[in-house]
């Protein structure tokens, strides 16, 4: 036993050391959802499985499942002299100030939180404006002037969307009326599709015809729902459109893969930079999807409408406020 | 003459090193009752549950009907027509009578063309044998006598021609005895065979043909029952000489221990089960409550050793009430309650443990808030070498140890504590006979000692040994008292029986 | 009756789990030649992960830490007759006791802020699971369902004092503001170096001794105290507790609240010791693993204490196992992780009654 033990060990520093050697390292840290999760995490795994594609370079990887984990992975990662190791999700946001600082040559790439380090790069995405556009698109086309929301777990990141979404309803239509309900209090909440649906009927019952899920696998019900009983749904991270054409809207586009692929490329390119890295709509960090699945219902009139929106947020006119100032 | 219902030939069985049955031949002729007694330990049951197929000889032969027979499982014993009713009953409570005789008997997927069929068998089984039960009546809601005749039907339906019934009456009344007695002798009538299994020899004496006898793992005399007496099966049994009756000092009654006025008391349910009794106990008296089961006894003796808490009335020891159990034991009260296994004793904790159950705040085994073990352990060792309470392991789970060993250290515990008042609530249940004998004796040296006595007991024959002073209890009332000389079997019976108060 | 064990003590302490184990591992180990990787090296790089270092065994000792307070929790409310699936939310909670007696008075002398913060975490989870006692004994509502319903109060309390309470101002991370350093559990590695072994970054800390002084006080409650001595009682039988004049549901409460205080202790290895701030979800799970470290430690604390090293050592050993070889997932760890409690906690008796069987033939034999 000791002796199998020893030459995996033995194999294993091997073949590290030498991939080392030869080329370009980089890493990514999936938060709790996981790699599958059909939003966030998810939309990570796929800027990086690109960034594997167009290369050929294979990276190293690891799902969280435990508190303890994360400054172990960010740890091991670096150890390991990874190149780039790019953090998903705001829990890390602590211990990454703690491993950043101990390991001051690595490079690190954090998503969703910000750690003012000279070592990290933290990429932070405006939900709340590609929320805004969604939700003048809802206001748009809803015929009773009620719309929905369904939120995953009762978090300050996504009443960051739900804050941005009511401000484009209001925009549209300031007498409109918004249902806010969050799926759950726990994780689970992020993977709970028939909670989702449930909470969807239950807004469609109350008189809305769109409604928009900012709750990960749970959205995945609230599409259903809307599909089922005719009604228009709002997908979200990914571009959702496909999964219901005719009835998916549109979807918020957060293009955490884009990131992703950036902090790979930029890093290997030798351009990757610290900082903080704000990514709003002038960024192309969000956005809204606009393809053949969903142009029959989101006609170019609506659509001239966004893209004015959209000009004006740019360039300042139109000041769209995110949830974490109103808390100061 | 015909071949023999059932045939064994030297059938032995162990258990690791215990030898259960060892080389055992038994004979049971077609049309008979036949007995089988020995002790709790003597290896009947192993016996029977060989021939019903749970447990595998090591050696030996079946023969049925002449036939030799291979019973590996109990299947093959219903196929080769024997029928077994377990003293625990094998029957779901929240099905009705016909949906328990279903069970394994359905006949098909579905359930209509089996019922009707079962329902017109069950007719005739009625009919021919005396057994009448409401095929809808649900089980849960029957009588303990009934649900065992649903057990019997479940074994006839099957088309068991040989019937072992495994401690029967251990559950029943005296009445529901007797009614399955006449079941039986019916069924003897019909040309079936009968095995009982009992170590109750007024059971042996009043119902059967023939009886066997074990002990110790062998098959030790055959008799006729017509030839034998209970003297002798008794010390066939045990293997010495034992006295059934005990010898009794004559009774000096001194002033009352217990004094109950007017007493009310409500069962679990709300139902008022004791209904204004009084009555006093004296110390160097035994008071007996006879009665058939379930007319009161039980809560009038949890009310007294303050486990139930009572509507009305009074409670005196020595001139003084009491509240609550943990209040009555430091005011000297023993109490040997009726089911030893559900409150006497934690079956899963070792004996020494056992032994402290409701002591176990005395000074003595308690020092700053931690068990004395080794006074515990030393205290419970003593008992067991005084009461002969087999093995000598206190720290063997009380579990383990056999019913009437049980019985003992509960007995011990209770009488060592040094009580005034001993309640003693079927202090004999499943117990053997040398193990009745032995607390008997206990119980009049109390007695005899100074110390009041309070017995309540569904068996005459322990009251009759027994008591100074008889009550006799029929629903939730005292209807009668009998002194020691007066009582006898008919006198007592008429009164438990309510019949005629003042003809007694 | 199963208590009555005719096997020696050391088929019944050492063979039969080994046994059990062995057979775990076997299927785990056919789970992943079934993925197509070498099972072999799979083990290597689990037993590698776990015990081949000086900070793998700092994790490992972490996680022991945590599954020992749980492992006991459970094992007490056991011993007293009731399953307490709420140690999830009576740890949450204890995080909360933790984390306000740290953020109002952390800054004090370790000497006065630790035992603060330690009492804080015993006290709001004992709190939460006296409710279930309470509302046991009062109203005889089942400990399993209201345990568990706990749970999920537990969480949407934490989420929401977390979310808009607790939150340390003007940041978006639903976390509290770090702790003052005084209140901090302090490591286990610079002591662990002085003898001679480098843990590393290690979270494990000197909760890992309280946790031990917890299975030694466990002990001596359960089988040496008078109140142990009534508790088991009523855990085995409520009406011989009756009988001997112990009321149970007064042992009910008592037992419950103890229960759940040991599940609060989690907090002080958790964060204390180890986060420093209070997180959404640190519970992580431990509260629900507990349980089968109960089942598989027969509820004593010296089998708790191994099958706590055990589930850190499967908790440490997988995650390396899962960050170097990336076939086998998270999900694939926490499979082996089932099939350990499959074989060692739920099907203990699969092989009890073959071995009994060889055991009394080889006794006959002699």
């Amino acid at each position: 036993m000791i002796r199998v033990l020893g030459a995996v060990v033995l194999a294993l520093t091997a073949a590290v050391s030498t991939a080392a050697a030869q080329k370009f390292q980089p890493a990514v840290i999936f938060d709790m959802g996981g790699k599958f999760d059909k939003s966030f995490n998810e939309a990570a795994y796929n800027g990086a499985e690109r960034f594997k594609k167009e290369t050929g370079i294979d990276y190293l990887e690891f799902e969280v499942t435990q508190e303890a984990q994360r400054e172990q992975a960010m740890q091991r990662m670096a150890r390991r002299g990874a190149d780039i190791i790019v953090v998903l999700g705001f829990q890390n946001g602590t211990p990454l100030q703690k491993v950043a600082a101990e390991y001051p040559n690595s490079k690190f790439t954090i998503i969703d939180a910000v750690v003012d380090l000279p070592n990290v790069q933290s990429v932070i995405f405006k939900e709340h404006e590609g929320s805004f556009l969604v939700g003048m698109a809802a206001a748009l086309v809803s015929k009773t002037g009620k719309v929905g929301f369904v939120g995953g777990m009762d978090i300050p990141l996504i009443r960051n969307f739900a804050f941005g979404y009511e401000q484009g309803i209001k925009y549209v239509n300031p007498k409109a009326e918004l249902f806010v309900n969050m799926t759950g209090t726990t994780p689970a909440a992020w993977n709970d599709p028939a909670k989702g649906a449930e909470l969807a009927i239950s807004q469609f019952d109350r008189g809305a015809d769109v409604v928009y899920a900012a709750a990960g696998g749970t959205g995945i019900g609230v599409l259903q729902a809307a599909k089922d009983k005719g009604k228009f749904s709002i997908g979200v991270d990914s571009n959702q459109n496909y999964l219901h054409p005719g009835s998916v809207l549109t979807s918020m586009l957060k293009r955490v893969d884009v990131a992703v692929y950036n902090a790979f490329k930029d890093a290997r390119a030798g351009t990757w930079k610290p900082g903080r890295l704000d990514l709003g709509l002038a960024e192309d960090g969000v956005g809204y999807a606009l393809d053949e699945h969903n142009r029959s219902v989101l006609t170019p009139d609506i659509v001239a409408k966004l893209e004015a929106a959209r000009a004006d947020i740019i360039a300042g006119r139109l000041v769209v406020k995110d949830y974490y100032s109103t808390q100061k | 003459m015909a071949a023999p219902a059932i045939e064994l030939r030297g059938i032995s069985k162990r258990f690791g090193p215990v030898v259960a049955n060892d080389r055992v031949d038994l004979v049971v002729e077609a049309g008979t009752i036949h007995g089988i007694v020995g002790e709790n330990g003597a290896g009947k049951s192993t016996l029977m549950n060989i021939l019903y197929g749970y447990h595998r000889a090591d050696a030996g032969a079946i023969r049925i009907d002449g036939v030799p027979t291979r019973i590996a499982r109990p299947i093959d014993a219903i196929r080769a027509g024997i029928g077994m009713v377990h003293q625990h009953f094998m029957l779901v409570a929240t099905f009705t009578v016909l949906e328990n005789l279903l069970l394994g008997a359905e006949g098909g997927p579905l359930l209509a063309a089996g019922a009707a069929r079962l329902r017109a068998e069950l007719a005739r089984i009625g009919r021919e044998h005396g057994l009448d039960v409401d095929p809808d009546a649900r089980v849960g809601d029957l009588p303990v006598g009934l649900q065992q005749r649903v057990e019997i039907l479940k074994a006839l339906c099957r088309g068991a021609r040989v019937l072992i019934l495994d401690e029967p009456t251990g559950v029943l009344t005296p009445q529901e005895a007797d009614e399955l007695f006449r079941i039986l002798a019916a069924l003897r009538a019909q040309g079936r065979t009968v095995l009982l299994v009992t170590h109750k020899l007024r059971e042996i004496m009043a119902v059967t043909d023939r009886v066997s006898v074990m002990r110790g793992g062998r098959m030790v005399a055959h008799r006729r029952t017509a030839e034998t007496s209970r003297e002798e099966l008794a010390e066939l049994m045990v293997g010495r000489k034992i006295q059934l009756r005990p010898d009794k000092r004559p009774v000096r009654p001194g002033r009352p221990v217990l004094t109950v006025r007017d007493l009310e008391v409500a069962d679990d349910r709300g139902v008022r089960r004791v209904k204004g009794v009084s009555f006093e106990v004296r110390a160097g008296e035994i008071v007996g409550i006879a009665g058939v089961a379930g007319n009161g006894q039980s809560e009038l003796l949890e009310a007294i050793a303050g486990i139930r808490s009572a509507d009305r009335g009074e409670i005196l020891i020595a001139g003084r009430p009491v509240r609550g159990a943990s209040n009555a034991r430091p005011r000297g009260v023993g109490h040997v309650p009726e089911d030893r296994l559900r409150m006497g004793l934690v079956g899963h904790l070792p004996a020494s443990e056992n032994a402290i159950l409701g002591y176990h705040r005395r000074r003595d085994y308690v020092a700053h808030g931690l068990l004395r073990r080794g006074r515990i352990v030393d205290t419970c060792a003593g008992w067991l070498e005084r009461y002969d309470i087999r093995p000598r392991a206190p720290l063997m789970p009380a579990l383990a140890f056999s019913g009437g060993n049980q019985q003992k250290l509960v007995v011990a515990r209770e009488l060592e504590h040094d009580p005034e008042l001993i309640l003693a609530g079927q202090p004999t249940r499943g117990v053997d006979i040398g193990a009745i004998e032995f607390i008997h004796g206990r119980l009049l040296a109390m007695r005899d000692a100074g110390k009041a006595v309070l017995l309540v007991s569904v068996e005459l024959d322990e009251i009759l040994a027994l008591s100074d002073r008889v009550l006799v209890m029929f629903d939730g009332r005292i209807v009668g008292e009998l002194a020691a000389e007066e009582a006898d079997e008919r006198r007592i019976g008429l009164l438990m029986a309510g019949i005629a108060a003042e003809a007694a | 009756m199963g208590c009555a064990s005719r096997l020696p003590a050391w088929v019944e302490l050492a063979l039969l789990p080994a046994l059990n184990l062995a057979i775990a591992a076997l299927i785990a180990g056919l789970v992943v030649v079934l993925i197509g990787e070498d099972p072999l090296e799979a083990v290597g790089l689990l037993v590698y992960g776990a015990f081949g270092y000086g900070e793998a065994i700092g994790y490992t000792l972490f996680y022991t830490t945590n599954f020992l307070f749980t492992g006991l929790a459970v094992a007490l409310a056991f011993h007293a007759g009731h399953f307490n699936i709420g140690g999830e939310g009576q740890a949450y909670l204890g995080g909360l006791g933790a984390t306000l007696v740290a953020l109002h008075w952390g800054q004090l002398p370790s000497p006065i802020s630790i035992p603060l913060a330690v009492a804080g975490a015993a006290l709001f989870g004992g709190a939460w699971a006296f409710v279930p006692g309470w509302l046991y004994a009062r109203r005889g509502s089942h400990v399993v369902i209201t345990t568990i319903m706990m749970n999920f109060v537990a969480a949407a309390l934490m989420t929401y004092l977390v979310v808009n309470v607790l939150i340390k101002p003007g940041q978006q991370i639903p976390e509290t503001d770090i702790f003052a350093p005084t209140v901090w559990v302090p490591p286990l590695a610079p002591l662990s170096a002085s003898l001679g072994l480098d843990l590393g970054r290690a979270p494990v800390n000197h909760s890992l001794f309280l946790a031990l002084v917890c299975c030694l006080a466990f002990w001596a409650f359960v089988w040496r105290s008078r109140f142990g001595y009534e508790l088991r009682v009523v855990g085995k039988s409520e009406a011989a507790a009756i009988y001997a004049g112990i009321a149970p549901g007064r042992v009910t409460i008592v037992a419950m609240t103890l229960s759940g205080a040991l599940a609060g202790l989690l907090a002080v290895n958790e964060i204390l010791g180890s986060q420093h701030r209070l997180v959404l979800g640190f519970t992580g799970g431990y509260g629900f693993v507990g349980i089968a470290v109960a089942l598989m430690g027969r509820n004593h604390p010296v089998g708790i204490v191994l099958a706590a090293l055990l589930f850190g050592a499967l908790y440490q050993g997988g995650s390396e196992l899962a960050f170097d070889m990336p076939e086998i997932s998270r999900d694939m760890v926490v499979v082996i992780q089932g099939l350990v409690i499959l074989f060692a906690g739920a099907l203990e008796h699969l092989f009890r009654a073959p071995l009994e069987n060889l055991v009394s033939r080889l006794q006959v034999a002699r």
